[in-house]
């Protein structure tokens, strides 16, 4: 390639990135504006609510709306709300009085963790799933991959969790019930991974234990993502192989493992990339109820309880960062593909 | 037969026949995956128990037998045949709950994809229609909608309306509407470069007419998957708000909320956790296999098995 | 990479240490909100915070309510009951962590500024934290009760009051209440790390805090200087668990020797279970149907006294508590003093309720009835309860409605004048003291805004009695007071009484000592694990 195209290349990209993340700005404020309005019209006064069964006369109601800023126009809130945002304050919790912030970088690593193993898990096992169901085409290997996948996405996995607990740890006993790793150890935080730490902490059993108790949320959090891939990778690989190049390929004589290798694999990961990169909005949900479920001390179960409590500063935040999370995780499936989509790339 | 001379013209089919020759087309193209036709049966069959659930069920199901708490199923000692998939903490029938269930779980998924569908249409034509700033505007709006998860926006959509099933419905509705408007949208502005577009419109029809009657039709395919889909994630959705409390209220029979109460006789009662769930997933699995054969059966060429 | 050797040695070496200790772990239901006692209410966030780490002027006998000297080693009280002199106890040590190192013992500065931060607003760490209050120092009306706090000397402080409060004692036991390290507090100030207060506490008792794993796990361990008798156990975790049936779980699989709040219907199998044992004790509660007073037909005791006769409180107690409580005839527990035993509870007896209704003239009466949203720990499942009520009440031919709203807004609405219906909901108590349930929750004072006398009922003569037992410090005369005022309330019947839900404290067998006490509060200094 000439150092001209070459050049050309790179500011098409840069360009891209750009209008890309521009195209962003008036979302996030949309997401800002959203994030604000539910938290104000959630019903329930957060002041009633810390005074209990005992009440609270009106004086001191007063008194403590006026504290927590909650007496001032709505527009002016949002505003405030906003500056301090951009700011990087995202406000107090109203239940520990603790910054936003700390509490949700204290609990975020734990919920990224069980992500990233649902997601590995689900793409370990979907793509290659998914490739020979494409490949064996109508055997029983395809109809019975592809209705557990079925079965797989049309699971309640609250339900599906709770099953696996009685079974796993309660019958048979062979993985812990909740927590990220046993009591028996005790480690600095390094990373916020537990199996990260664990590791660098040095002690015997430390790892083993992390990983037994990361085994059932993974796989129940994985479960639709995983369904989801496998079937969309089918597909995928259905179409490529479908196209007149890989037909082509083959009459001339080429191997079928180097073309499926070669061609039509590379090209069916476009869209199961983005498949993969979309299951990001999916694992969130889906964290909030494992997360629930198995204990597992993460921002899913924060936000759960944090609406009950009507904790506003912690709802308000969570959303935000979580929708902020989801758009910059799209944003870079975006330009992923743009990148390896040849058809984008050199447009 | 009577001697007729070839007709020089060429036969011109009523629109009724077309509909007609469409709908076997469809149906043979559907038939064709056995998993939707199983899918379709057991749909079929659901909507059945939620119609006649009064006269299935042999019990009232928010009835209570306070002398009769936890029982068993009747296939487990301690259990009886009075009560063939035992009772819950408060004496309920569970096989009772269950049927009247069927109804909530039907109820919702109509409820949801209707407001969803009509909704997400609406804005989809005006979106694709009007184009220019609006269109803009209106998207920025859907893609803030769609990105937050689902559940949580669903979730802090509730919390501001109030805990109940209609409340649900309405959180859920809302967060699938930017599916359609999204779907709607792009169907549109690829149907507004077509002749016969051009054509209406040199004819003299108004804009409403062009929307309703001449385009919306033919955007119908991928709306129907996508009610089809949205059906069985409401289903889903709303059980999981019912899990976390949320949604349908008790005493209601919904499927969701009966996880819910169950929840602390995981160890106790299997039955109370089992049979609910396995409702659920049976109930949603048929709605997708069905939308499975519906999407292949609707555009051939992107058939896939 | 030096650092981290470091770090990886400490931690095996601190592994090898703990080998050979005692580590206690109890399976705790909450996160706790923060470490520093005064600005939070939840019970979890005191068991996490100022049972173990912290002591207070005066505490309550373990396993009772009863108060005994903690910091303060005796105390004067003048005659008009307005000025209490404390003598401080002497030696008690401060605790030490990495950052902090006591140069004292504890004296007369740490218990002013334990109260000034709380009380007076020009106290610099009135607001360490900004949106910080001080909820049960306002709650329970310190503000307008203390006059002054002052120090006579290094060991001697008193207390000036603004009237006689026989109560105050069991006050300042609770944890709010807690004594915190001035010196400590300063090295914070200095260093610019106030927050610290809250997140890495030091204080006088019996266990030091170590680290806590947000929502996770939380690690004290021994306080071998502790100035009273020192914890049996070496390590003491918190492993928090919110859910009641992972608790068991937990329980059974041997990974916590001790959780609270069981699900009742677990009750029966913990007791069966030959590795557990169960400890129980009516707890220090009340659920209630509270009538409002001020709306017709309620107006009239006598068909509040039908309404009574007509609900059948064993169905309740066995369907909704699942037998894990005891029918309230009361508005006090019987574990508190002054119940009076001699009072007999409204029969169920639904023929005569509706001779009694038809009598007073109420033909087709409607009404509606208030179920809470959330689960209590005086009411497991206020909709179920509501339920069963709506049935009983059909049979006497009183239709019933079953509203709820949203927790917050419940308890808001409840208190709303006019409201209709009546309304469910109950009360813990914070110090074993009858006034703090009968003046908070009947007392005329308390049927307006801002109280919570959900019944609206205003008796003069029931509240004449509660503030003479408010005054007089001499228990006998209290005790005979409160006993007539619960005669009244049974006359009257503001209330329909539910029940007094039962503590049960799971346990591994091999854990002995441990005192359950009647105000909910779990404590570890006295536990010991068998091998």
């Amino acid at each position: 390639m000439s150092p001209a195209r070459f050049c050309k290349g790179q500011g098409r990209m840069l360009r891209l990135i750009l209008s890309k993340l521009l195209y962003l700005v008036p979302t996030f404020l949309g997401i800002t504006i959203i994030a604000f309005s539910f938290v104000r019209i959630l019903p329930g006064d957060p002041v009633l609510l810390m005074a209990g069964e005992r009440g609270v006369t009106p004086e001191r109601h007063a008194e403590l709306s006026a504290q927590l800023g909650y007496d001032k126009s709505v527009v002016l809130q949002y505003f405030d709300f906003l500056w301090r945002l951009l700011q990087g304050d995202l406000g107090h919790s109203l239940v520990t009085k603790k910054p936003v912030m700390d509490e949700f970088l204290a609990l975020f690593p734990a919920t990224v963790e069980l992500g990233l193993c649902a997601i590995l898990l689900a793409t370990l096992i979907g793509v290659p799933v998914g490739v020979l169901a494409a490949i064996k085409r109508g055997s029983w290997f395809d109809q019975v991959s592809m209705t557990t996948a079925l079965v797989g996405f049309s699971m309640p996995i609250f339900w599906w969790g709770l099953l696996l607990i009685i079974f796993f740890s309660g019958i048979l006993g062979w993985t812990p019930v909740s927590g990220r790793i046993s009591l028996m150890y005790y480690f600095p935080d390094v990373t916020g991974f537990m199996l990260i730490d664990s590791l660098l902490s040095g002690q015997s059993g430390a790892f083993t234990s992390a990983v037994r108790h990361l085994i059932l949320p993974s796989v129940v959090l994985a479960t639709i993502p995983l369904a989801v891939i496998a079937r969309q990778t089918r597909s995928a690989m259905l179409e490529v192989m479908g196209e007149d190049y890989v037909r082509t390929a083959r009459a001339k004589g080429m191997p079928t493992r180097r073309v499926i290798g070669v061609h039509a694999l590379r090209n069916a990961m476009i869209p199961v990339i983005t498949t993969i990169g979309l299951q990001i909005g999916v694992l969130m949900a889906g964290a909030i109820l494992t997360e629930t479920i198995f204990s597992w001390p993460g921002i899913g179960k924060w936000m759960i309880d944090s609406i009950a409590r009507r904790d506003y500063p912690v709802v308000q935040s969570g959303l935000l960062l979580i929708a902020a999370l989801v758009m910059i995780v799209n944003l870079l499936v975006d330009l992923t593909y743009g990148l390896i989509n040849p058809r984008i790339r050199n447009k | 037969m009577t001697d007729t001379p070839l007709s020089p013209a060429p036969v011109r089919l009523s629109d009724a026949a077309i509909r007609r020759r469409m709908l076997s087309e469809f149906w043979f193209y559907f038939r064709q995956n056995r998993g939707a036709v199983i899918g379709l049966v057991v749909f079929v069959l659901l909507v059945l128990t939620a119609i006649f659930a009064p006269v299935l069920a042999p019990y009232d199901p928010t009835s209570q037998n306070r002398g009769a708490l936890l029982v068993p199923p009747f296939w487990q000692e301690g259990g009886s045949t009075a009560y063939l998939l035992g009772t819950d903490a408060v004496g309920r029938d569970m096989l009772s709950r269950l049927i009247f269930g069927a109804q909530y779980s039907l109820f919702i998924g109509i409820v949801v994809v209707s407001i969803a569908l009509v909704g997400g249409i609406a804005i989809g034509l005006v979106a694709g229609f009007f184009g220019g700033w609006v269109d803009s505007v209106i998207m920025r709006v859907m893609d803030v909608i769609l990105a937050f998860p689902s559940l949580l926006l669903a979730l802090v959509l509730v919390a501001v309306l109030g805990p109940g099933l209609t409340n649900a419905m309405i959180a859920i509705a809302i967060v699938y509407q930017p599916h359609f408007a999204r779907l709607t949208r792009a169907a549109v502005m690829s149907e507004l470069k077509r002749e016969y577009v051009t054509a209406a419109r040199v004819a003299g029809a108004g804009n409403f007419r062009l929307m309703f009657k001449t385009i919306l039709p033919n955007c119908l395919a991928p709306l129907i998957v996508q009610a089809t889909l949205s059906f069985s994630s409401a289903v889903l959705d709303s059980a999981a708000l019912g899990f976390l409390g949320m949604g349908a209220q008790p005493p209601a029979p919904e499927w969701g909320t009966m996880l819910a109460e169950a929840r602390e006789f995981i160890l106790r009662a299997w039955w109370v956790v089992t049979f609910p769930g396995l409702a659920i997933l049976m109930s949603v699995l048929a709605i997708n296999m069905m939308g499975d054969g519906l999407r292949d059966a609707l555009d051939p060429k992107l058939k896939r098995s | 990479m030096k650092t981290l050797f470091v770090l990886a040695s400490a931690a095996l070496a601190m592994t090898a240490v703990t080998a050979q200790a005692k580590t206690f772990v109890y399976c705790s239901e909450a996160s706790p909100e923060g470490f520093d006692p005064a600005p939070y209410t939840a019970g979890g966030t005191f068991d996490a915070s100022a049972h173990p780490i912290f002591n207070r002027l005066t505490e309550f006998k373990k396993g009772t309510t009863e108060v005994e000297p903690g910091l303060a080693e005796s105390w004067e009280v003048s005659e008009d009951g307005t000025e209490y002199t404390f003598k401080l106890r002497q030696g008690v040590k401060w605790h030490s962590n990495e950052s902090f190192t006591p140069t004292r013992d504890f004296n007369a500065d740490d218990v002013i500024f334990s109260y000034d931060r709380q009380g007076n607003a020009e106290n610099p760490w009135h607001q360490y934290i900004p949106g910080i209050t001080y909820e049960y120092y306002t709650s329970m009306a310190m503000p307008d009760l203390i006059k002054s706090v002052e120090k006579i000397d290094d060991y001697t402080v008193k207390f000036t009051l603004n009237q006689p409060e026989a109560p105050f004692l069991a006050n300042i036991a609770m944890p709010f209440a807690s004594i915190v390290s001035k010196e400590y507090a300063d090295a914070l100030d200095a260093a610019g790390t106030r927050e610290d207060l809250n997140n890495l506490p030091i204080g006088t008792g019996p266990f030091k805090f170590v680290a806590y794993q947000k929502d996770a796990v939380i690690r004290y361990t021994k306080n071998t200087e502790y100035w009273g008798t020192p914890a049996i156990i070496d390590d003491l975790i918190f492993a928090i668990t919110p859910d009641a049936a992972v608790r068991l779980q937990k329980l059974k699989a041997g990974e916590c020797h001790l959780m609270p709040y069981p699900a009742p219907a677990d009750i029966e199998a913990i007791r069966t279970d030959p590795n557990l044992k169960l400890d129980e004790q009516a707890g220090l509660n009340v659920g209630y149907l509270a009538y409002n007073t001020t709306q017709a037909p309620f107006d009239n005791p006598v068909v509040r006294k039908a309404l009574n006769m007509a609900i059948d409180k064993n169905a309740i107690v066995e369907a909704v508590f699942q037998g894990a409580a005891l029918p309230a005839k009361n508005p006090i527990p019987p574990t508190m003093w002054s119940y009076n035993e001699a009072i007999e509870d409204d029969a169920y007896d639904p023929e005569a309720a509706k001779a009694m209704l038809e009598e007073a003239g109420v033909t087709d009466l409607s009404m509606k009835i208030w179920a809470m949203p959330v689960q209590r720990p005086y009411m497991p499942n206020a909709r179920r309860t509501a339920e069963l009520m709506q049935e009983d009440l059909a049979q006497v031919g009183v239709d019933v409605e079953i509203v709820s709203y949203e927790w917050g807004e419940y308890l808001a609405k409840s208190m709303e004048a006019g409201r209709d219906g009546a309304v469910m909901l109950g009360w813990t108590g914070d110090n074993g003291d009858p006034d703090n349930f009968l003046s908070v929750l009947l007392s005329c004072d308390s049927a307006g805004e801002g109280g919570a006398n959900r019944a609206f009922w205003c008796n003069e003569e029931f509240s004449a009695l509660l503030k003479d037992a408010k005054v007089t410090a001499d228990p006998a005369e209290r005790t005979a007071l409160y006993e007539q005022a619960q005669v009244i309330f049974k006359e009257q019947a503001p209330w329909f009484t539910i029940a007094h839900s039962t503590q049960y404290v799971p346990m591994s067998n091999k854990v002995s000592g441990f005192k359950m006490s009647p105000l909910g509060d779990f404590t570890f200094e006295t536990v010991d694990i068998a091998e």
